[in-house]
């Protein structure tokens, strides 16, 4: 029995050829946008974990001096105390213009690194003695050996591939020379074979704190917002293409419940049929799910370079710019293909198993005005629902939460908004013609509110992600002129040629402001101290957003602290509150600035006060401001006079500039995610006319043969397509607007610790709303084209079938 | 006994009564002619006979099988194997061939026989449209693949329910011809629901339903 059941369930999209590449589409298109998503977060996490395994980090408790590096003594005192600890010395090596991440370990004592270990089994093993005494040797991955070609100061390479990108490992030694720090020591791991009996640390280096893997700066941590945002739009490009499927599998099924009679009456029980049909979506899923994947791997391939480049730049995660494939990837996309194909169809499956066995075979219970009315209540419910978890509930997941509840909600409750609209429309409606167009537009919205839902996701989604990002870019451009104020921005190659740097420019600038910082831990993670001289460029242009009166003096005097909005929010300190840096170092807190784009915590003190707490901060950093005519000349001449490279001395301009490049590449893969999500939603328009196509002649037929002309009938076609996407996109404005809001106040705040102002953008608006009805008239052209080219025969053939 | 319909009770939901009491016998072999008034009850009682539907009281006893003892899956068996269906409305799938049509009730009960099906639409004169779909038929046409497809499994038991309710009269006289015979042909009985006296009178005997009763 299964066999020819399956063949009559099979041949409906035989004949329906159109409806079956439209319900594959719409699985590709919802698993490949989601694949992609999860593609990207996949080779994102990887990339993290492998650089920690390949350089032993988040496994081991390290020891840090809050001051600044700890000396070569002091690593001494430590070993023949009986302490195992392994030396680390790292910095910013720049060659030939970029910078790269060189880390300096004792290879002796280091645990076994990978690409060490690879190096050694390799073919050509490299000699010990010759890593370990000069000139040392430089592993780095194969990518970055192009950068070190025809460079002489350089030792060997030797090449791993178990190496992140822009890192390159040697021994300390060969470090020391390369940073110019002789004798100075990053952080100490402890090994983790100790001796059972040893002084305690406290007697031997009070100094140094020691510090779990957990405490640490790691990049899946930092990163998880990135991701979990990512992940979200994802989802909801994901819930746009369930829409295609769950239109598309209504009407097949309401399309087949004559056949479904039929098999019944021919003595198929219906359970037989339910489990046919649940296999027949599942291979269905599962080929949409394969197409899916394809897309998903390429468009993912196509963002990831743009992905990297915005964790590198924003988060200092070591993310390759390559895809691999992943067979758990894959099988996740199925899995998401398949349940969501279940998901979307499970309604209609459901209605069709309960369908009495005498039931008329017509299309009425496809989306009638009862479960328009169902749908609206449970729309308003999710709307409540939203607003009760926006007053009751904290966090990003509840914001997420709250998004979801707002958006489905809104759409759930666009069919009988759209119905009563149109009712109302339809009952002021002057002569036959006005009154017949707007009842047929309300008599079609059963079969297009599912098109018509999606679409208003998607036009939301556009407005509020593009409010969001206009917002920030705006917000941002404007923090960027304050926060960047010095004209030059200078890094010497040490301390030294800092201090004769700083000197020279003394008596022909307006002011030198040194940049110097050490990393401190706080409850709530990594904190980045900074100290800052007194000078009115802080006072006129740091970006506070909330202060204390007199917050700078009371900052310059050394009573004082500023910390970044997002240590404020993670910690709730606020002007008044007091934060302590030091056992014997707590100050009050004067102020709060924005800090876009730092994903860590960060405070300011005044100069002389960080300068006893770390006085052996780098001090190679500086800010010069000088009269802006001045800056190129400056720029130059320094550069001459020290012997510095290009990059060395960065005007406003390009610090500026590398910013914002950096910004609007955050923001490509979210953009890219809206116009298909658009495109999407465009497509489910298409492919609901489409669909309808063959319940549409009865309906124009009769029209036709009162006296209106194919042509009259293919621009009111054209013409109702247009009307409806105009009154979604009108509806999707303030939902858009909300969307925006949440991102702005809820989202970014729980994700990244900032909150935003939120600007309006109306012709960004207009410029959407101009789209929405070109993609609602292309979507509705092939079906106007047909009716403009329909046989009489064909439209007559409805009343033959009358009989 | 084929068919043994023994005091059945129907109403429809709210409580109106369709059939108050009706009982009625078919033998093998038999033709059976069942009339009356529009809403007297005829295609109610055809629908309880083919297992498509549940009664309130009575019972319905088929090849000795007490209808009311079965579930949805002993039903579907039944329509499957004993009996067969022809509709007003012809009710072929759409998206089959004729071929496929003729062959598809034969083939899900496990009864696939080519030559009989080859035979059958020879018959019916469907011999040079076993390639073509429905929509590319006429009503009559349609209506005699609906008879082929339902004696294609040599049922014990044909259920004809205004067969030619939507024939014109030289389409209709084909029809019923041509279903007689093969009925007569293979000893099936028939239970043909009709308005049309005309059509009753052609059978061995005739029963008139009136006030959700046999008259």
């Amino acid at each position: 029995m299964t066999g020819p059941c399956l063949q009559v369930l099979l041949s409906h999209w035989r004949t329906h050829r159109l409806q079956l590449l439209t319900l594959l589409t719409g699985i590709a298109l919802a698993t490949g946008l989601w694949s992609a998503v999860q593609a990207i977060n996949a080779e994102a996490r990887a990339s993290y974990a492998r650089a920690s395994a390949q350089l032993a980090q988040g496994q081991f408790d390290e020891l840090h001096d809050p001051s600044g590096p700890i000396p070569l003594s002091r690593y001494v005192d430590l070993r023949r105390a009986g302490w195992q600890v392994a030396a680390v010395l790292q910095g910013d090596l720049r060659v030939n213009g970029r910078i790269l991440r060189l880390l300096g370990v004792d290879m002796v004592s280091y645990p076994a690194l990978p690409a060490v270990t690879q190096a050694e089994e390799s073919e050509t093993p490299p000699d010990p003695a010759d890593v370990l005494t000069a000139p040392g040797r430089l592993l780095m991955h194969p990518d970055m050996e192009p950068l070190f070609r025809g460079s002489e100061e350089y030792p060997p390479i030797i090449l791993s591939t178990a190496l992140p990108p822009d890192l390159v490992l040697t021994d300390i030694g060969v470090a020391e020379r390369l940073l110019n720090q002789p004798g100075l020591i990053s952080r100490l791991v402890i090994l983790p074979e100790q001796p059972s009996v040893r002084p305690p640390l406290s007697q031997i280096a009070p100094e140094l704190v020691r510090t779990e893997p957990s405490a640490r700066t790691d990049a899946a941590r930092l990163t998880d917002s990135f991701h979990l945002n990512l992940s979200a739009f994802g989802l909801l490009s994901f819930a746009v293409g369930l829409f295609i499927v769950n239109g598309t599998v209504g009407l097949a099924f309401a399309q087949r419940r004559g056949m479904i009679r039929t098999l019944r009456a021919l003595g198929v029980p219906m359970r037989t049929l339910v489990q046919l049909i649940l296999s027949e979506l599942v291979l269905l899923a599962l080929i949409g799910g394969v197409l899916g994947l394809i897309l998903g791997y390429f468009l993912a391939g196509a963002l990831l370079p743009d992905v990297a480049a915005t964790l590198r730049g924003l988060y200092d995660a070591p993310v390759e710019g390559q895809l691999t494939l992943r067979p758990e990837w894959a099988l996740a996309g199925l899995a998401m293909a398949v349940g969501g194909t279940l998901v979307a169809s499970g309604h209609a499956l459901w209605k069709l198993s309960r369908m009495p066995l005498l039931a008329g075979p017509g299309l009425q219970a496809w989306g009638g005005a009862a479960s328009q009315r169902v749908a609206g209540a449970a729309g308003l419910g999710l709307l409540g629902l939203g607003l009760v978890l926006h007053v009751s509930a904290d966090g990003l997941i509840a914001g997420f939460a709250m998004l979801a509840c707002l958006l489905t909600g809104a759409a759930l409750v666009l069919p009988i908004f759209l119905s009563t609209l149109l009712s109302a429309t339809a009952r002021r409606a002057r002569g036959p013609l006005a009154q017949w167009v707007w009842a047929d537009m309300r008599a079609q919205l059963p079969g297009l509110s599912l098109a018509l839902m999606a679409l208003l996701l998607a036009l939301a989604a556009n407005v509020g992600v593009g409010t969001m990002v206009s917002s920030f870019r705006l917000t941002f451009t404007g923090w960027l002129d304050q926060r960047l104020a010095s004209e030059l921005y200078v890094t010497a190659r040490d301390d030294e040629q800092g201090s004769q740097i700083a000197a020279w420019l003394a008596p022909q600038v307006d002011a030198v402001l040194p940049i110097r910082s050490t990393e401190m831990t706080h409850e709530t993670g990594p904190l980045f101290l900074y100290g800052v001289v007194d000078d009115e460029t802080y006072r006129q242009k740091w970006p506070l957003i909330a202060r204390s009166p007199g917050a700078w003096d009371m900052v310059m005097s050394g009573d004082a602290i500023l910390i970044n909005e997002q240590l404020a929010r993670r910690a709730d300190l606020w002007p008044g509150d007091s934060l302590t840096l030091t056992p014997d170092q707590t100050l009050t807190i004067a102020g709060v600035y924005s800090d876009y784009g730092n994903p860590t915590g960060q405070a300011i003190v005044a100069m002389p006060l960080f300068q006893t707490i770390a006085p052996n901060s780098s001090a190679r950093r500086f800010g010069i401001r000088v009269a802006p005519e001045r800056a190129a000349d400056l720029a130059q001449a320094m550069r001459d006079q020290f012997d510095l490279p290009p990059r060395a001395v960065t005007p406003q301009g390009a610090m500026k500039a590398q910013s914002l490049a950096i910004f609007d590449k955050t923001f490509v893969v979210t953009s890219a995610l809206n116009v298909l999500t658009l495109g999407v939603a465009g497509f489910a328009i298409l492919t609901s006319l489409l669909t309808l196509w063959t319940q549409r002649l009865p309906q124009v037929a009769p029209v036709w043969a009162l006296g209106l002309t194919r042509a009259e009938l293919a621009r009111l076609e054209l013409l109702r397509s247009v009307l409806l996407a105009a009154l979604t996109a009108c509806l999707a404005l303030p939902l858009g607007l909300v969307l925006a809001w949440v991102l702005l106040a809820v989202i970014n705040v729980q994700a990244f610790g900032w909150r935003l102002p939120m600007f309006l953008f109306p012709a960004d608006w207009l410029r959407l709303f101009a789209l929405t009805l070109l993609a609602a008239a292309l979507a509705a052209a092939l079906p106007a084209w047909r009716l403009l080219r329909i046989r009489p025969a064909d439209l007559l053939r409805v009343f033959a079938n009358e009989r | 006994m084929l068919l043994t319909i023994d005091h059945v009770r129907k109403s429809y939901p709210g409580g109106r009564p369709v059939l108050s009491d009706v009982s009625l016998t078919l033998d093998q072999g038999e033709t059976l002619a069942l009339t009356g008034e529009s809403g007297s009850g005829k295609s109610t009682l055809l629908h309880l006979a083919a297992a498509l539907d549940g009664f309130d009281g009575g019972e319905i006893t088929l090849r000795g099988t007490a209808l009311s003892t079965l579930d949805d899956t002993g039903r579907a068996a039944l329509r499957r194997e004993t009996l067969s269906l022809v509709f007003q409305q012809f009710n072929l799938i759409p998206s089959l061939t004729v071929a496929q049509n003729l062959s598809i009730h034969a083939r899900l009960a496990g009864r696939d026989d080519p030559e009989w099906v080859a035979h059958l639409a020879e018959r019916l004169g469907l011999a040079d449209l076993m390639d073509r779909f429905p929509e590319q038929l006429s009503g009559g046409q349609q209506q005699r693949v609906a008879i082929g497809r339902a004696m294609a499994t040599r049922p014990a038991l044909l259920l004809a329910d205004e067969p030619t309710g939507n024939l014109d009269e030289t389409a209709s006289a084909v029809v019923l011809d041509l279903m007689l015979s093969l009925v007569a042909d293979t000893g099936a009985a028939l239970l043909l629901v009709t308005h049309s006296q005309d059509i009753a009178a052609r059978l061995d005997r005739r029963a008139h339903l009136s006030g959700g009763r046999i008259a």
